[in-house]
């Protein structure tokens, strides 16, 4: 048996654009994806989060994308603790990886560091999301060589349906050599767009 | 709902190639952590669990004759594979799925003196290699979800054939001991001098090792299976490296297993822990243990034998827990003598037979993640 | 010694990325850590790089840090005391 689906709410940045719910909140052709990002940060993030200036690029934006998504769509605080997050990329965290590698490559300027290695992790973008948001639900991060909506809500459906969660938010960031992009779409099964496939490829084609 | 079984495996690690050399390592005490002196992997020496290369190239040699195209990993994972899939006799249809599960693949291909093409460091790339390999038909599904990958990849495997996309899947998990990690976890000031000491008073750290594991899993029953039951992976929502204060992730992911596995779970009669032996993860266990009223209940944490194998820690304790059930002998935790938690533990202090009819596998890692999976013989 | 104290201070900042910050906002005595600047444990282990790769110094205890650590002004005169380069 399985219940319907629904998309509540999506969100989209890339190196100039922060698209959510079919509006393109912020466009800009000028700046590097990193003070892209920062921007968004200032103008988009209602709470002042010291934390997000530590996270490495990949982690920052996951949060900003789960926030800006999350700011944009009604949930309550016990939808909140039960959200599910499933995501995915290509490169785990090898943008944040080479710079670890960097820290211990030369024998004589061996200094590896700890505030770099904790984020050699794909998942700790997930886990930025879950203390920013009070969120003890399911996790789990997969690679995938492109964006790959059948995965993502095939794994979101049997969360769903057996009610593990109402609400998982699924996605994509990818961060690495220059370029940034995500696309998450929170998926429910109590209220939104009818989900299908398609549906959600022609959304991530169109941003 | 369907049920779903864990069928045939193969540990490949340093106390063995096959999960019975394994098991009858671990029945006669014995640990595969030595002190390492390579200099390649660090200036002084320290003690982890490494494969032999020598031992590894020799069995990898028996199933294939270019060696010297894959990585270490690949060869440990494809071994293992290669090992699970001939016991099992089954085809590689496609219905049958993959999943790879590996918390940093091979990162040493990032190193500038590293003799394989940066390309090999995306795990996209181990995948490709592995499904080559086996001339698989689907896609494989990898799971990178730091160290509870291992254990997160049979709770995975458990939703995609309740989910009917598969017929049956083989889980694949590896991960070896690199420079990149050990000088990580060295920078984190958890790694022990000595040979880890999980749940001890005296314990210090962290000590790392090496493995590669599979698995079948199946719906159909046959004479090999135990039965995974229930299954859950909940975050911390706390810090992204420091175990939470209160065992919270591990405590929901504990409740939320047993809530799914219902009538069918009766008493869960041993749990093989995560036991990293750092001060505060243990202590975190300890803490969720205790919430979830399960300090009674007999325990161990296989780092005393194997070290932390990060992504296939998971998967090879799992695998063990199952041996565990199968031959109803509780194996001892090595490396632990006097009570070192809040909360004391029923750890194992010898080979104990004892009839086990269901025993829950937990596991945590950083980003807050937690995830438990409960096994019913 | 009051160069490098805004040395150190510079270096906090930039190292442990406290973007909101500037040396001005940093008193000598303020609490590094808890209350003061809200440093984590991470922060902590950063700080021990930076003791090494600056100044030489090799901490091998993390908790011998918490008295280190304490403030701009305690860090200097250690740093002081002990720095090899």
């Amino acid at each position: 048996m399985k219940n319907t689906v629904y998309i509540k709410a999506y969100c989209a940045i890339t190196n100039t654009k922060m698209v959510c719910n079919d509006e393109v909140l912020c466009e800009e052709n000028e700046l590097d994806y990193k003070s892209f990002l920062k921007s968004i940060y200032k103008n988009y993030c209602e709470v002042s989060y010291p934390k997000f200036f530590k996270m490495d690029e990949a982690s920052k934006l996951a949060f900003l994308t789960a926030e800006v998504l999350l700011k944009n769509t009604s949930m309550t605080e016990n939808e909140k603790e039960d959200l599910a997050i499933i995501l995915s990329n290509k490169s785990a965290s090898l943008n944040t990886d080479r710079d670890y590698q960097n820290s211990i490559q030369d024998k004589n300027n061996f200094y590896p560091s700890p505030a770099i290695f904790v984020y050699t992790l794909p998942n700790i973008g997930i886990g930025e999301i879950c203390i920013r948001h009070k969120s003890y639900g399911e996790n789990a991060f997969y690679i995938t060589e492109k964006f790959d909506a059948n995965l993502l809500s095939t794994y979101a459906q049997t969360l769903l349906n057996t009610n593990k969660t109402n609400n998982v938010l699924c996605g994509w960031v990818e961060v690495e050599k220059g370029k940034c992009s995500s696309f998450f779409y929170l998926l429910s099964n109590t209220e939104g767009e009818l989900y299908s496939e398609k549906n959600i490829n022609e959304i991530y084609q169109s941003i | 709902m369907i049920n779903v079984y864990a069928t045939y495996n193969t540990i490949i690690s340093s106390l063995g190639f096959s999960t019975s050399e394994n098991v009858q390592n671990i029945l006669e005490g014995k640990s595969g952590i030595e002190l390492q002196k390579d200099t390649k992997l660090s200036d002084v020496p320290f003690y982890a669990s490494i494969i032999q290369d020598e031992k590894l190239n020799q069995a990898f040699s028996a199933i294939n004759t270019t060696s010297e195209k894959y990585t270490k990993l690949e060869k440990m994972m494809i071994l293992s594979l290669h090992k699970t899939i001939q016991a099992s006799g089954e085809k590689l249809d496609d219905k049958t799925g993959l999943i790879i599960s590996s918390t940093k693949g091979n990162i040493e291909a990032l190193d500038k003196e590293s003799p394989f093409l940066e390309e090999k460091a995306y795990l996209t790339s181990l995948g490709e290699t592995i499904q080559h390999f086996f001339s698989l038909k689907t896609t494989p599904i990898i799971v990178s979800n730091a160290c509870v990958s291992g254990v997160l990849a049979i709770a995975v495997a458990k939703r995609f054939l309740q989910a009917k996309k598969y017929d049956k899947i083989f889980v694949v998990s590896g991960d070896v001991l690199t420079k990149f990690v050990l000088s990580g976890f060295n920078s984190f000031k958890a790694i022990s001098e000595a040979p880890c000491k999980p749940f001890d008073k005296n314990r210090t750290g962290i000590t790392l090792g090496e493995a590669a594991c599979s698995m079948l899993i199946k719906t159909k029953e046959n004479k090999e299976g135990v039965e995974i039951i229930g299954e859950a992976s909940c975050n911390d929502a706390n810090h992204i490296s420091g175990p939470s204060r209160t065992g919270e992730g591990l405590y929901r992911s504990i409740k939320k297993a047993t809530q799914e596995a219902g009538e069918k779970l009766k008493k869960l009669d041993y749990i093989s822990a995560h036991g990293t032996a750092t001060l505060f993860n243990d202590e975190m266990e300890s803490i969720a243990f205790h919430r979830a009223a399960l300090s009674n209940v007999p325990v161990n944490s296989y780092k005393g034998y194997y070290g932390h194998t990060l992504g296939s820690s998971g998967l090879l304790e799992s695998i063990l827990g199952i041996e565990s059930m199968k031959r109803s002998v509780l194996f001892p935790s090595i490396g632990f003598e006097t009570s070192g938690t809040s909360y004391a533990l029923n750890v194992i202090r010898e080979n104990t037979h004892k009839d086990i009819s269901a025993f829950i596998k937990t596991a945590s890692g950083f980003g807050g993640c937690n995830t438990a999976v409960i096994f019913k013989k | 010694m009051e160069a490098l104290k805004k040395e150190l201070k510079e270096n906090i900042i930039e190292v442990l990325n406290l973007e909101d910050l500037t040396i001005e906002d940093v008193n000598d005595d303020d609490a590094l850590f808890g209350d003061g600047l809200g440093l984590d444990s991470i922060d902590a282990l950063e700080l021990i790089v930076m003791l090494d790769k600056d100044y030489g110094i090799k901490l091998t205890d993390p908790s011998e840090g918490r008295e280190i650590f304490k403030s701009v002004e305690v860090l200097a005169t250690y740093i002081t005391e002990n720095r090899t380069k």
